[in-house]
């Protein structure tokens, strides 16, 4: 397995080309008892193991994956991150989120390329300048930083939008988040996969979970089809099947998975400089190291696992590109995919214990989970371990619907049908 | 995707608005019993697998029906009333 990754590790495999790189990430065969089992090996999965053996000593750990390592949302997202929340609650555990980003390479000894390039969002109206003025303010009263630019400056940041009097949607100003910004999405999975395997975590793919096992109210451990494996502490990190899992214990989720899909365009040189969103619609696009445009737009409307999304849906968000960047409408689409989210309906998150005993939940994600993933991790590594929410993660609970304290950060959840 | 509308024959999914679950029951008016009406706006069975849910035909008959569709590959059997 590779150890320290470095510049004379480097040198050193330069000059003897003919000694491969050693497996990132050890591949064991399951054992019958672990002293807790994470279904899930995507960005959350594989964070969440990596900071249970790191931040709680518990190295006798398994992750378990129905694929491979990165097959999932991990690489299907469009690789933003930011912390540009409102909502108390929201606002620390995504700054938190933010903060472990700016350090995670170091910590994981894996560049995961951490391009905090800044993030502005387009006001396309004078009634959404006061809105984004309102946003920016409780930002920097929770320590996050937030600009508000006028017209005039985001047309000197960002030169080749439609600033045009036939402009459909003309700009205003906007908010920008300079420490906002891209990671390497597949980075995030190796580097977590990487350090977790060397805190002794066993990281088992091609073990997908069939039943979880009970004893009354609380988990023994799971069923796979590599064979049962018994623990008392079971985690699920599923993204858009936490349903699916969930069903196994006999719960049901305020959950609907739905896809959302993600576009890349031909490389081009660079242009986009920043993270760019749009208040008109619900977009959002950055220009990779390689020179391809990557960019998303809303769910498709409604429920279903498969990965395939809808052309409707395509037409929409190309028309977003080429009204927002008129010269991206001569760009040709070189790749379009979809993942699968687990829409709830406050918008919001969940990383709680469940009414069932040694059974966590963390999921209902929505479109945001992939800048959550290192401080979902530690706050779910948190709660497993000891039983009880961290302070970061209390407000994403199971049972705040019950309560009247929904979280309506985005407002209409998995409801887009219904506006 | 392609939806039967039962009024209309079969379009093009982007005709329609997609409604949720057909088979959820809505609580009695004045039940009392919050888990119940909990349970019933908040909570999603979520199948992999068979789902009967509304869609209405927003850009034909503008009709509300019934359509079963396998959420698992989007295969839809088609609507009925």
């Amino acid at each position: 397995m590779a150890k320290g990754y470095s510049i004379f590790s480097l040198a050193r495999h330069a000059l003897r080309p003919s000694e491969p790189w050693p497996e990132a990430w050890a591949k064991p065969e399951p054992k019958s008892n672990y002293d807790a089992i994470i279904i899930g090996g995507g960005g959350h999965g594989l964070a969440t193991a990596y900071y249970l053996a790191k931040n709680h000593g518990m190295r006798n750990i398994a992750v378990l994956e129905k694929s491979y390592i990165g097959s999932g949302n991990v690489g299907r997202n469009t690789t933003l991150i930011r912390s540009n929340y409102m909502m108390g609650g929201n606002t620390a555990f995504f700054e938190f989120s933010l903060k472990l980003w700016e350090g995670l390479s170091h910590d994981l000894n894996f560049n995961a390329m951490v391009s905090q390039r800044g993030q502005v969002v387009l006001a396309v109206s004078p009634v959404q300048v006061d809105v984004f003025a309102r946003r920016g303010n409780i930002m920097r009263l929770n320590g996050i930083d937030a600009e508000l630019l006028d017209r005039g400056e985001v047309m000197k940041m960002l030169p080749y939008l439609d600033y045009s009097k036939e402009a459909r949607w003309p700009v205003y100003g906007a908010i920008f988040q300079p420490r906002a910004g891209t990671v390497r999405h597949d980075a995030v999975a190796w580097g977590y996969a990487r350090a977790a395997s060397q805190l002794g975590v066993h990281i088992i793919e091609n073990c997908e979970v069939t039943a979880i096992l009970r004893d009354g109210d609380r988990v023994t451990g799971v069923e796979t089809t590599r064979g049962k494996i018994l623990s008392g502490k079971v985690g699920i990190a599923v993204a858009g099947h936490s349903s699916h899992v969930a069903a196994m214990a006999g719960l049901r989720l305020p959950v609907e998975s739905h896809i959302l899909q993600a576009f890349v365009s031909e490389p081009i040189k660079p242009i986009v400089h920043h993270v760019v969103s749009w208040g008109a619609e619900l977009f959002y696009l950055s220009q990779s190291d390689k020179g391809g445009l990557v960019f998303g737009g809303h769910i498709d409307g409604f429920n279903t696992y498969t990965q395939r999304g809808q052309f409707a849906r395509q037409q929409t968000v190309m028309e977003c590109v080429s009204s927002l960047m008129p010269f991206a409408a001569r760009l040709r689409l070189l790749r379009s995919w979809g993942g699968i989210q687990d829409m709830t309906p406050d918008g919001s998150p969940f990383i709680c214990r469940t009414p069932i005993r040694g059974l966590y939940l963390n999921g209902g994600w929505c479109y945001q989970g992939f800048k959550a993933t290192p401080a979902s991790g530690y706050t779910y590594a948190h709660t497993i371990a000891n039983d009880n929410e961290h302070e970061l993660n209390r407000c994403f609970s199971l049972d705040r619907f019950e309560k009247g304290k929904e979280l309506d950060e985005f407002g209409i959840g998995n409801w887009t049908y219904k506006q | 995707m392609r939806i039967k509308c039962p009024h209309c024959g079969e379009r093009d999914w982007s005709e329609f608005r997609y409604g949720g679950d057909a088979t959820k029951q809505r609580p009695q008016h004045g039940t009392g019993d919050l888990k119940a009406w909990h349970d019933y706006y908040f909570l999603f069975d979520n199948p992999k697998g068979p789902h009967t849910e509304y869609w209405q035909h927003v850009l034909g008959c503008r009709q509300w029906f019934k359509l079963a569709r396998n959420t698992a590959t989007n295969e839809a059997t088609g609507g009925g009333e």
